[in-house]
């Protein structure tokens, strides 16, 4: 190269010189050709996982249902898996109880996250808005363990103080606590589809003299609705799949009545209560757990099938 | 360099009118699809060695496309087809064994918008001799040296080439991807409008540079700016909806057009 | 005539106004709802466990004794954990990420794989424990080892990991990859020269805060048949061990009082790790803010 001798380089052979006799000219075209293949083995790990669910789900409940007849089971409104006379195993007390928590849990995270996204959305401040959410982040953040542990421990107690007939294992304090629990996810799924209505809808309501709450109303409101509702469905069916603060506050009594203060069994806790105990491979009650969790994994992926279908079929076009 | 001196190198290229017959990229009824969309149609150019060869044409004419399929960058896109042939030193691009990388370290790039990596200035030049295959400290100081001076920009950042690429200016940005280009001593460089981006001052900058280069390399440069096509290159090529409609001398272009359209374009009408 | 009666609109907008005031009242009551429930939690049992961390807490094992229980097993195990979760899920979860971004097609196969991951994010944890029961405990006969609660805690922290190893590649410009393409480099090489440095801060971050939710699950090592008392440390990856939240599930459950502060201590040490895992988050988030 004529610059090079000019600038006083001292001569070497030329860079292009240099690559041609540089060798792993082979090497690069093998692992051109293997690293895909390795990183699809490695991307079908997911794939694997959610077989792996269903298949095992599906053949232990298959097992189940050898011993315990699927009608008495899907049908049965009795659950006594430890009776030592005539064990019985109708599913419905712990559906029961997974909906008492539900219920609770959802009468106080919507209002409440659905709040939180617009005051965040439409009122709040940059500065509030950069307090908040982080903080929403460690309420999110915060292991369910620690949650269990409160609403026992501390929630319990207080609400037994206003209620005296409200027992140690309830529906209501783990409900409240589950609620609260789900109330980051509503707000910060519902705050980031408010969030995407574009500001010239917004601005061109106030201009006609709108207040900040109508405008919340009647526009952000409905034109978020897709990705609000998304969002309820979504924290529900974590509602419905949590397990440990129902393990440690909501007692193991399965039941059908529509009692909130005493002691219940919700299909979680009983998967842990089994787990925790010594039931023996291979015995009945080993395989119920799985039809349990198999009746959780058909909920909860109801709801999750449903929070996208509503996500994307309702999706507002801007 | 000086303004005297660009004088005289397009003076030089128009005596080498003659004498300079070595084609660097023959191109021959190319034509390419992105899609159902017909991009270019029949493409016929012959693009010489050590000359500047500038690219101009209204958006959406396919020049970049164009540009890109010279080191076949342009199938990162998908859905890309193309016909015809380029030969790149008479050899066909598209031939089955002609490996793209083999293509793209004989032929050099710098885009529009400056992109160094985000590594240190020093990596980013070495990164081309690096995945090359050179590892030897020695050579890489000394192929970053000569790549940085002859981008002329190592004045400017020999003592700061453990800095971040990102922590100069946009212009200075520019020269660095174009020293690194540099780095693997290609025998073209593509450019795709490298100064639509930048400052009056840091496009001069550029354009003295390419001027420079020319001695040593074959440049091919796409630009959307006609003073700077007629500035800077000795041969000009007007592209208009994927067609070519003129490849002349720069200088038989801008002063006397044969195409009507090539008038309407580089007098304003239109573009 | 007119239809608007401006008279009227000034009349009404006191009231507008007053519903306004009073609902935005209502929605930062919501706002702080939350934020008063945290600062409750965190009092309380900061007040309830303080008393009982001491050197002796931490370096003590389990015991039938609240003033004797102390938490070195199930720190130490927790940590045992994320030996295995931390290399398992992040490459598991990088080598999924690069190959949906960098590698897969846009065709059925790869819709499949990424409906399958945002549904296997939904699944609940416990439902994982059955898997990690039956794959690892059972069939692979890991029994209730290090490993076999590795594994199951890095199938359900993977599709987090991905989602944000995901999201980091897609942020790097395109351009940078062009420009490691034009200089000849083969894809691999982009990858692993270019485009994963350019990401690593963001796979980082997202992967911590993946490690913290693995290090607070409690119902998959239920599930798996995790012991609460172990007087031993783990001291290869197919022992047995157990976890801080095992051993704070424990404590919660057992009917005397002492024991309760006894948890609450264990979840301050709980909660200090989490701190330390999620400022390293925020370190990194921080330094390497995006320059490009």
């Amino acid at each position: 190269m004529p610059f090079a001798v000019e600038r006083g380089f001292h001569m070497r052979p030329s860079v292009q010189e240099m690559i041609a006799q540089s060798k792993g000219k082979k090497n690069k075209k093998i692992i051109e050709k293997i690293i895909p293949i390795i990183l699809f083995l490695i991307a079908s790990v997911s794939v694997l996982t959610t077989i792996g669910i269903v298949v095992t789900l599906i053949v232990e409940t298959i097992t189940f249902f050898t011993r315990v007849p699927i009608t008495d089971f899907l049908f049965g409104t009795t659950w006594l898996p430890f009776s030592n006379k005539e064990a019985m195993f109708g599913i419905w007390p712990l559906i029961i109880g997974t909906l008492k928590v539900t219920l609770i849990a959802t009468i106080v995270a919507v209002p409440i996250g659905i709040g939180a996204a617009i005051y965040l959305s439409e009122y709040a401040s940059e500065t509030v808005r950069r307090i908040v959410k982080p903080v929403l982040e460690i309420l999110a953040g915060i292991p369910t363990i620690v949650y269990g542990f409160f609403a026992l421990t501390f929630v319990t107690p207080v609400l037994q103080s206003f209620f005296p007939e409200i027992k140690i294992f309830n529906a209501i304090s783990p409900g409240i606590v589950v609620g609260i629990m789900i109330i980051p996810m509503i707000a910060s799924l519902s705050e980031d589809a408010m969030s995407s209505v574009p500001k010239h809808i917004r601005e061109g309501a106030l201009a006609m003299g709108s207040t900040k709450f109508e405008v919340a109303m009647k526009v952000t409101l409905p034109a978020a609705l897709s990705g609000i509702v998304a969002s309820v469905v979504l924290a529900i069916s974590r509602a419905i799949g949590e397990t440990m603060i129902v393990s440690l506050a909501a007692g193991s009594t399965p039941k059908m009545d529509g009692d909130f203060t005493g002691s219940i069994q919700t299909m979680t806790s009983y998967i842990v209560q089994v787990s925790k105990g010594d039931a023996g491979y291979g015995t009945t009650i080993y395989y119920s757990i799985y039809a349990v969790g198999f009746t959780l994994f058909v909920f909860t992926m109801v709801m999750n099938i449903l929070a996208s279908y509503v996500s994307k079929r309702f999706r507002e076009e801007y | 360099m000086t303004t005297v001196s660009i004088a005289k190198a397009k003076k030089g290229s128009n005596l080498n009118k003659v004498e300079n017959t070595n084609s660097v990229y023959l191109t021959k009824q190319l034509n390419l699809w992105y899609g159902e969309k017909h991009a270019l149609k029949n493409i016929d150019l012959d693009i010489k060695e050590n000359e500047v060869t500038a690219i101009i044409g209204p958006s959406g004419c396919g020049k970049s496309t164009y540009i890109k399929t010279l080191n076949r960058m342009v199938e990162l896109v998908p859905s890309v087809k193309t016909s015809g042939e380029i030969l790149y030193r008479d050899r066909n691009i598209f031939d089955a064994d002609y490996s793209v990388e083999e293509l793209r370290t004989r032929v050099g790039m710098v885009f529009q918008k400056p992109n160094p990596f985000p590594k240190s200035i020093y990596d980013n030049i070495a990164y081309g001799p690096r995945i090359h295959g050179i590892k030897n400290k020695k050579i890489l100081d000394e192929i970053v040296e000569k790549s940085l001076r002859g981008a002329a920009i190592w004045d400017e950042v020999k003592d700061r080439l453990t800095e971040n690429a990102y922590s100069i200016s946009g212009g200075q940005q520019q020269r660095i991807c174009i020293a690194r280009a540099l780095a693997i001593e290609p025998d073209v460089i593509l450019m795709d409008e490298p100064t639509s981006a930048l400052d009056p001052i840091s496009t001069l900058k550029i354009e003295e540079l390419v001027q420079e280069l020319k001695q040593d390399y074959s440049i091919i440069i796409v630009t959307h700016n006609m003073q700077q096509a007629a500035r800077i290159s000795d041969k000009t090529a007007f592209f208009l909806n994927g067609e070519v409609i003129e490849y002349d001398q720069t200088d038989a272009i801008f002063s006397n057009p044969s195409d009507k359209r090539t008038e309407d374009y580089i007098s304003g009408r239109f573009g | 005539m007119k239809y608007i009666d401006q008279e009227l609109v000034v009349k009404r907008m006191n009231g507008r106004n007053i519903v306004n005031t009073l609902f935005k009242g209502l929605f930062l009551l919501a706002t702080l709802v939350s934020l008063l429930f945290l600062a409750i939690l965190l009092y309380r049992i900061g007040t309830q466990g303080i008393s009982h961390l001491s050197w002796d807490f931490l370096n003590n094992f389990a015991s039938r004794f609240p003033e004797k229980a102390g938490i070195k097993a199930a720190l130490v195990g927790s940590l045992w954990l994320m030996a295995v979760v931390a290399p398992t899920s992040i490459i598991l979860g990088v080598g999924s990420a690069i190959y949906l971004e960098e590698y897969a097609k846009k065709n059925r196969m790869t819709a499949f794989i990424r409906t399958n991951i945002s549904n296997l994010a939904g699944v609940p944890s416990v439902v994982f424990g059955l898997l990690g029961l039956t794959i690892f405990v059972r069939a692979l006969s890991l029994g209730n080892s290090v490993l076999a609660a590795g594994f199951t805690m890095s199938l359900l922290i993977l599709p987090v990991i991905i989602v944000a190893a995901q999201e980091s590649i897609r942020a790097i410009p395109g351009e940078l990859r062009d420009a490691s393409y034009g200089m000849g480099a083969t894809k691999w090489q982009t990858i692993v020269k270019v485009i994963l440095p350019a990401a690593i801060p963001g796979i980082l971050t997202g992967s911590i805060l993946a490690l913290s939710r693995a290090i607070g699950e409690t119902a998959p090592l239920i599930v798996i048949g995790i012991p609460v008392i172990i007087q031993f440390l783990p001291s290869g990856v197919m022992d047995t061990f157990t976890a801080l939240p095992m051993q704070i599930y424990d404590w919660s459950s057992r009917p005397q009082q002492e024991f309760q502060v006894v948890a609450a201590a264990g979840i301050i040490v709980l909660m200090v790790v989490l701190l330390l895992m999620n400022t390293v988050a925020a370190i990194i988030r921080n330094k390497f803010q995006k320059r490009y």
